[in-house]
């Protein structure tokens, strides 16, 4: 398991200078900049603003920089936004990306994993069809037709819950439940597949032959292996939750990183774009590192191949 | 198996379910909105439209900048919530030269920063030379130009000293600015965020004289004199602003706050309106206006604003190096049409680039609708160069759809009259503007929105060389009519050289007004003390919250 922990951290390093480097040089090698605007700043204040940010600097010299910067944790000044440090931006919004994650991947659970248990458990009789076609419909519902939808009915028609923002918790309810939807749908179809694939196996009726008893057949044997495709999917579906979804934040007003990510490539804010990258690649490191040994614990035969 | 199936289930139903009553709880417990509680606390609910980028008043550049920083700081005169002419702000009156060219303005001796220190000319000098100062590098820098030896300053020409800029402290509460050149405007130009002043003492504390992106704009650290101050700014969600007790004018001032929420997604912004989150918002989509008016009635207006939406055309290149095309493609429009059919959101048809009325200067319609006109042109400039029919010609537009729906329509109408094919390529926004910068584009697409009440905002564009003409067109006579309104005091001498502009532009083409813009808005009927502008400034100490049939 350490050794595993080891190599993952190791590979990581090199995974990561590459995204670091290919970004870079993709972003500054797109047409125009951080200070085009319509108003055609004058030259003498772009040139003042360009060496501010050192981009006056040869292409080669702000790479390494910006690279020996990194190493000390440090990602500079927000283009677009420069009274604030790119990792303050980031450090604000995370922690609300994280509560919506967590609170969506939450609600995909709980609805998720039981409503593909009973689809599984009853096959084929109205119990499957109505949650397999409710989650068809999951999944073919746009969060940004559900959301607006949701707001419509629960807060500008009855008034019970805030229509948009991040104030307190009962902001969250909304958007965590129109992206928690979304993603119970696919979690209820993949958790149905792997349970009907382990409840036919050898082991779960050794099980129930040794006088197991119910419960514990479904959660420490059936469950166990059903659930492995889920564990699959969660890796990058919370890597992706939790590093905050464009259409979600703009659809409730949530100041998430989602945000960040697609109005600093509009922006062109060379630093905030770098930011952004390389920390969703490093979550998505993280997590996928989280899975494997979740997986282990889950799969024996898992473990024993490592 | 089947038995056991059944255990399953219930066993599944019982533990798993037995958690969602605590979310019907949640969902359960209605509240107040915004709007509903705002009454008691006289708080203003703001659509903010987007984030500014700084809140430094020499570094920001856009007009949610000013709409926070309106609340937070005040320049030497305010502004009449109707008219927007000049009335006592930091300074309790002023007096102006026979010439028009030095300002004397006496400060009130009771104008107070928010620490309690007193605001005072010595602050106004700091403010204007660091605005100056060409190592801050400030976008606006040269809305100080009008300053005597401002530019040469600005440019490092000159130092401080060397230069003289037209501006000195006579004494504490004595300011007096002397102009390059007799300005009419001068007075409503303070108003914009460029002139506000900063306060000395925290500026030098964060070492923020020539430095971009200190942290004195942050609310713990930052000190205005405005009948605000600055409580809370969280990026991308809220931006709170609560009633100054320092400002001289306090007395007058009846909101005790306003929260500023930039919410850029529209649809999104007129949900937080519908829901009572929002007693206004920044703007409105154009294709909700029709259900809007149906449903809000009272409350979506349409309110003019200081905006031209035109086309620029590229002279570096054929076919619009010949005039005749240039002529003949604005001739081909309809702009009535583009407004009623395509736009409908109550915008005026373009027959000038300045809008009518600004700062009392009334253009005349030059740019006429006269297809047949168009055609005789073009088939006059086909014979001479013999062509049978023209090229087909490049639209350029950032994407958006609002100014699809606009290059779709206006293709329609040169296709049929001018039998021309238009390609439209848009463009993502950065990638745009560094097209057009680069005039790599045949036409494209452009919008000017004034940033003050006078001609000379809209006409400076098209001087020869300017950076924002981009279209490659000059004109002796344009720049000699433009040096002339500059330099004249008489309201009649101006208007007739700026007229002489207008009639320049409808007759060598180098650009195609289409509409002028109207501020779309919804807002609440409790907000008052609030009035149509053509800025869109609102001078937040007369705003009030009152309810309906209440003064």
């Amino acid at each position: 398991m350490s050794k595993l922990i080891v190599s993952r951290v190791l590979q990581a390093v090199p995974t990561l200078w590459v995204i670091a480097t290919l970004t870079f040089f993709m972003t500054r090698y797109a047409p125009g900049g951080p200070f085009d605007s319509e108003r055609s700043i004058p030259h003498e204040i772009k040139v003042k603003l360009e060496s501010h940010f050192g981009l006056d600097q040869p292409l080669l010299d702000q790479y390494l920089l910006y690279l020996k910067n990194l190493l000390r944790g440090d990602l500079g000044p927000s283009f677009k936004y420069p009274e604030w440090e790119v990792s303050e931006l980031i450090a604000t919004a995370f922690p609300v990306s994280l509560t919506l994650g967590i609170l969506s991947l939450l609600i995909a659970l709980l609805i998720g994993i039981p409503a593909g248990m009973i689809a599984a458990l009853r096959r084929n009789s109205w119990m499957d069809y109505l949650p397999m076609s409710m989650s068809m419909a999951g999944i073919c519902l746009p969060t940004f037709v559900l959301g607006p939808l949701l707001i419509f009915a629960l807060s500008t028609k009855l008034g019970m819950l805030p229509p948009l923002g991040w104030y307190g918790p009962s902001d969250w309810v909304l958007p965590s439940l129109t992206l928690g939807l979304f993603y119970a749908a696919y979690i209820a179809r993949l958790t149905r597949a792997g349970m009907l694939e382990t409840l036919q196996q050898d082991y779960v009726r050794t099980a129930r032959a040794k006088g197991a008893s119910a419960w514990r057949i479904l959660s420490r044997h059936a469950a166990r292996g059903g659930l492995l495709p889920v564990v699959t999917f969660l890796g990058p579906a919370f890597a992706g939750l939790i590093s905050g979804s464009f259409v979600i934040e703009s659809i409730f007003f949530i100041p998430g990183l989602g945000k960040f990510f697609v109005t600093a490539a509009f922006n062109r804010d060379y630093t905030m774009v770098l930011g952004t990258v390389l920390f969703y690649a490093s979550l998505i490191i993280l997590l996928n590192l989280l899975v494997d040994l979740l997986q282990a614990w889950l799969d024996p035969k898992a473990r024993q191949q490592r | 198996m089947q038995s056991s199936k059944d255990f399953f289930l219930s066993l599944l139903f019982s533990r798993l379910f037995s958690i969602w009553p605590l979310a019907w709880i949640l969902l359960g417990c209605s509240q107040p909105s915004n709007i509903e509680t705002a009454l008691e606390e006289q708080i203003l609910h703001f659509g903010l439209g987007s984030e500014p980028q700084s809140l430094d008043p020499h570094l920001a550049t856009s007009v949610a900048a000013h709409n926070i920083l309106s609340a937070l700081l005040e320049g030497l005169v305010s502004e009449d919530p109707k008219s927007l002419k000049p009335s006592p702000g930091v300074a309790q009156s002023w007096s102006i030269s026979q010439d028009g060219t030095t300002y004397t303005f006496k400060l009130r001796k009771n104008g107070r920063w928010s620490n309690g220190d007193p605001v005072t000319a010595h602050d106004f000098v700091y403010s204007f030379r660091r605005m100056l100062n060409p190592s801050l590098g400030a976008q606006y820098a040269s809305m100080l130009y009008p300053l005597k030896n401002a530019k040469a300053f600005h440019q490092g020409i000159k130092t401080w000293q060397e230069a003289e800029v037209g501006v000195e402290a006579l004494d504490d509460y004595t300011l007096r600015l002397t102009l390059e050149n007799p300005l009419p405007y001068f007075l409503e130009l303070l108003n914009h965020f460029s002139w506000f002043p900063v306060h000395q003492p925290t500026i030098e504390y964060f070492n923020a004289y020539e430095k971009i992106g200190t942290a004195w704009t942050k609310p713990k650290n930052f000190i205005g004199n405005g009948p605000f101050r600055l409580t809370n700014h969280h990026i991308n969600s809220v931006i709170e602003v609560e009633k100054n007790e320092q400002y001289w004018d306090a007395k007058t001032v009846r909101l005790r706050g306003i929260r500023f929420y930039p919410i850029e997604a529209v649809y999104t912004e007129e949900r937080a309106y519908r829901s009572g989150f929002l007693h206004l918002t920044q703007s409105v989509s154009a294709d909700r206006i029709d259900f809007l008016q149906a449903e809000y009635p009272k409350e979506l207006h349409f309110e003019p604003y200081l905006g031209t939406y035109f086309y620029r055309f590229n002279l570096q290149a054929p076919p619009f190096d010949d005039q005749r095309v240039r002529e003949a493609f604005s001739l081909a429009i309809d702009r009535q049409r583009l407004v009623e059919k395509v736009l409908k959101g109550g915008q005026v048809p373009a027959t000038s680039f300045t809008p009518p009325g600004t700062g009392g200067f009334m253009p005349l319609p030059k740019f006429r609708h006269d297809p047949e006109a168009a055609q005789a042109l073009i088939r006059t400039y086909l014979q001479e160069n013999g062509m049978d029919r023209l090229p087909p010609i490049e639209l350029t537009y950032n994407t958006s759809e609002g100014h699809k729906k606009v290059a779709e329509a206006l293709s329609g109408m040169w296709k049929d009259i001018l039998g021309v094919e238009i390609r439209l390529l848009n463009m993502e926004w950065k990638v745009f503007l560094s097209t057009v910068a680069k005039g790599e584009f045949t036409l494209a697409r452009a919008g000017w929105i004034g940033d003050y009440i006078d001609p000379h905002t809209f006409l400076h564009m098209w001087r020869t060389g300017e950076g924002l003409n981009m279209t490659g067109w000059g004109n002796q006579r344009y720049d000699e009519a433009l040096r002339r309104a500059e330099i004249s005091n008489s309201s009649e001498e101006r208007w007739k050289n700026f007229q002489t502009c207008e009639n320049l532009l409808a007759e060598e083409f180098p650009i195609l007004p289409l509409y002028f813009y109207v501020h779309l808005t919804l807002r609440h009927p409790t907000v008052r003390g609030w009035y149509p502008t053509l800025l869109d400034h609102h001078p937040y100490k007369y705003v009030y919250l009152a309810k309906e049939g209440d003064p």
